[in-house]
């Protein structure tokens, strides 16, 4: 228990800092989490970082060209190659400290990416950035679709989630696959930090992300950024889906540390998925047995992740 | 910004595109988007900062008194505010012409 002690803080919104490195003006849309995910993670981050984003929701809102909204260094580049620049940036930066071009400090350097960027089209810049081993944190935004584009499927979108791309209808409905475990691939690759995270938890997220960032080597946090227009949802509601995400068990969050699990939110009982599923309109014409096969997966998957919590565990305490 | 956003020619960017002003988007009036507008009531405030944190566009400014004013330049009136205050201090009027 003593060891955990530095865990605990105490906690209150208006406490933290109130510097924003992401300014208002962004041109997200009504209740976008993901925009307030982002938020978050620059505020935790701090003025020392430089940030490297693929295209996305996120890049388009910031940016319009002559303005944008970042406090921070920043560069947009294609859909493909965020980690790769990241990497790129951190190893210059470490060159030019060494031959004492900058004066040697901690820079953080950031990689951004939605799902997309990250699961489907960033795939193997950010396997090799990781693999690599550059010091640099990777933070996927996963609204669970290509949102900036108009709502189109991804590897990330849930099982059953009507898109454009794939339409609930008489035949197919909706989304025929099951959401990557993109957490689980980073997992893989033995990198030293691995979490989960939510808008809907501020103060995990933002602890998530200054570990995340103090941590030698790669890390990955995945944020789950509720959408309300492509999630089909009033946008006052942003925030209460975040959170039935993660009490549901469809969202576990947990962080993965030199390979140990440790569950963040951990619940003894889940809530019906039903709860989370029928507050959104891209599940509304799913059917009690389709909801049925999406509760015993959540449940299975949330097993699986409990075994996984108990297994690396063993001993330790 | 100097000028307007519309004004602005191709001419006056920086070559590759480069924004040398940081956050100059806080210029950008996004409040005009709103069809419903936050009225926030003082007395039942308990200064939790629960709306502050979770404003996605930074339009919540906690005062030195720990009481918040909701900055309508930028407030797209989502609601969120309203939706978490756990003692429904904000509530939601329609905006008129």
């Amino acid at each position: 228990m003593d060891k955990n002690l530095d865990r605990l803080n105490v906690y209150a919104s208006r406490l933290i800092s109130q510097k924003e490195y992401f300014v208002p003006g962004h041109r997200a849309c009504q209740g976008c989490a993901e925009a307030l995910a982002l938020r978050l993670v620059a505020k935790a981050l701090g003025r020392n970082n430089v940030i490297a984003s693929a295209t996305g929701c996120m890049e388009i809102v910031s940016s319009p060209l002559p303005l944008t909204s970042w406090n921070v260094p920043w560069i947009h580049v294609a859909f493909e190659n965020a980690a790769a620049v990241a990497s790129g940036i951190e190893a210059g930066l470490k060159v030019l400290m060494r031959k004492g071009r900058i004066p040697p400090k901690r820079i953080n350097v950031m990689a951004m990416a939605g799902d997309g960027g990250t699961s489907d089209i960033g795939l193997q810049a950010l396997s090799g950035a990781m693999e690599r081993g550059h010091d640099f944190i990777y933070v996927c935004f996963d609204n669970e679709a290509y949102m900036n584009t108009g709502i189109q499927r991804s590897s990330s979108t849930p099982f059953g989630a009507s898109t454009t791309t794939s339409p609930a209808g008489s035949v197919v409905p909706g989304q025929t696959t099951w959401k990557k475990n993109m957490p689980e691939i980073a997992v893989a690759h033995n990198i030293p930090y691995v979490a989960t995270a939510c808008s809907s938890y501020p103060f995990d997220l933002m602890e998530k992300v200054k570990k995340a960032a103090a941590i030698e080597g790669p890390a990955y946090i995945h944020i789950l950024s509720v959408c309300p227009t492509g999630w089909r949802l009033p946008p006052q509601m942003a925030i209460h889906a975040g959170r039935l995400a993660v009490e549901t068990g469809m969202f576990p969050l947990y962080e993965v540390e030199q390979g140990r699990y440790h569950l963040n939110i951990d619940l003894s009982e889940l809530r019906p998925i039903e709860e989370y599923l029928k507050i959104q309109g891209r599940f509304r014409h799913l059917t009690p047995e389709m909801i049925e096969q999406i509760q015993q997966r959540v449940g299975e998957e949330y097993e699986k992740l409990k075994k996984k919590v108990r297994m690396t565990n063993e001993g330790q305490e | 910004m100097a000028k307007p956003e519309h004004e602005i020619t191709w001419k006056e960017l920086n070559v590759g595109c480069v924004i040398d002003e940081p956050g100059n988007a806080a210029a950008y009036r996004t409040g005009d988007w709103r069809s419903q507008r936050p009225v926030y009531n003082k007395d039942r405030c308990i200064r939790c900062g629960t709306c502050y944190i979770f404003c996605p566009d930074m339009a919540i400014k906690i005062l030195a008194d720990g009481y918040i004013e909701h900055d309508l330049y930028y407030c797209k009136g989502c609601g969120i505010c309203v939706e978490e205050c756990p003692t429904d201090a904000i509530t939601m009027v329609d905006e008129e012409e």
